[in-house]
């Protein structure tokens, strides 16, 4: 059952497995992060889920999706850099523009007092 | 296989059952990547709507917080049914390759059980966040979260129905060259609903509960 008999598109059992164990040890992680309470600083502990969610979903193409530079001669993995790049200037362009317009929209002393409020409730 | 399937593979007869799939090759169907360039439209709308929840999830209105509302347990749980539904998928298809039809059809059955479980677990949650007065249309953050974990969710009962019709169809005809193309496709599906949920448990409950 070499990877070149069993065409690659679907992969073989050990790389099913091996992105089975890396996906759950990536998932696990932030969970007992978060459900243990760990005492850590607030923007290290967001920091660390968003990471190994970044991580987690690269384990997903790789290893579930199959994409790689030969699927497709290229044509897979250059329509999901696309799609990232869209993806970036959405996400990007979103908080930056609507960062940008609540600053500009309410007085300074009421715009602390939310951010106080929202750090509280947050 | 029904005249409509006979001219939507021109290129490759029944006959090719599981060579069909054989990327780059001369007679490769053209429909994984045509799937995969919707997949990433789609991914597309999902990052509208992670972006939507990026600008609104701190409008309170008010009304309840993250905090108040979500249950990391189930979540984990919620994760779970998804991941493992996931590898099931992977098996189905390696049974699939195989030339295996009843192996295929039991990790599909298993596969679908998985993903009716979380369906469930996502109607309950949102009719317990209704119940309690956290609807959609409590404020500007339960409305960004409705639409984004709906849109995930209906994309789940989506691919389930599909796995049913298909599970009907290898019963049917068997692993012919067709029904392989369909189950390649929906396993992209399947595997990219799974990507998404990594955006939804990540970016969604557990930074927001932190």
């Amino acid at each position: 059952m070499s990877e070149h008999s069993q065409h690659g598109s679907h992969g073989t059992m050990g790389r099913l497995m091996v992105g089975f164990a890396l996906a759950a040890i990536l998932t696990i992680i932030p969970f007992a992060l978060v459900m243990g309470e760990v005492e850590m600083e607030r923007t290290t502990l967001i920091g660390i889920i968003m990471g190994l969610g970044a991580v987690q979903i690269i384990v997903h193409l790789v290893y579930f999706l199959h994409v790689s530079g030969d699927s497709e001669e290229g044509w897979t993995l250059g329509s999901t850099l696309l799609a990232l790049i869209i993806l970036g200037i959405v996400l990007a362009g979103s908080l930056w523009v609507m960062h940008n317009m609540n600053e500009n929209m309410m007085p300074q002393h009421d715009m602390d007092k939310m951010m106080n409020l929202q750090s509280q409730q947050g | 296989m029904s005249p409509l399937d006979a001219t939507r593979t021109p290129a490759s007869g029944a006959g090719h059952a599981v060579t069909d799939h054989d990327h780059g090759g001369h007679h490769a169907s053209p429909t994984p990547i045509g799937f995969w360039i919707y997949l990433m439209s789609d991914c597309i709308i999902f990052g509208a709507l992670f972006a939507t929840y990026a600008v609104l999830g701190y409008g309170y209105a008010g009304g309840p917080g993250p905090k108040d509302l979500f249950e990391p347990g189930f979540v984990a749980v919620e994760t779970a049914l998804l991941l493992f539904s996931s590898i099931t998928f992977g098996l189905a298809m390696l049974q699939a390759d195989k030339g295996k039809r009843d192996g295929t059809l039991m990790w599909l059955a298993v596969t679908g059980v998985l993903g009716l479980g979380f369906i469930a677990m996502e109607v309950y949650e949102f009719r317990h966040l209704v119940h309690i007065g956290a609807g959609p249309d409590r404020s500007a953050f339960l409305s960004a979260f409705f639409a984004l974990v709906g849109t995930h969710g209906l994309h789940v009962t989506a691919g389930t129905i599909w796995l049913v019709t298909l599970m009907v169809q290898i019963g049917m005809h068997g692993l012919i060259g067709a029904n392989m193309r369909r189950l390649g496709t929906l396993s992209m599906f399947w595997h990219f609903l799974d990507l998404i949920w990594i955006g939804v448990f990540s970016f969604v409950y557990l930074v927001r509960l932190v």
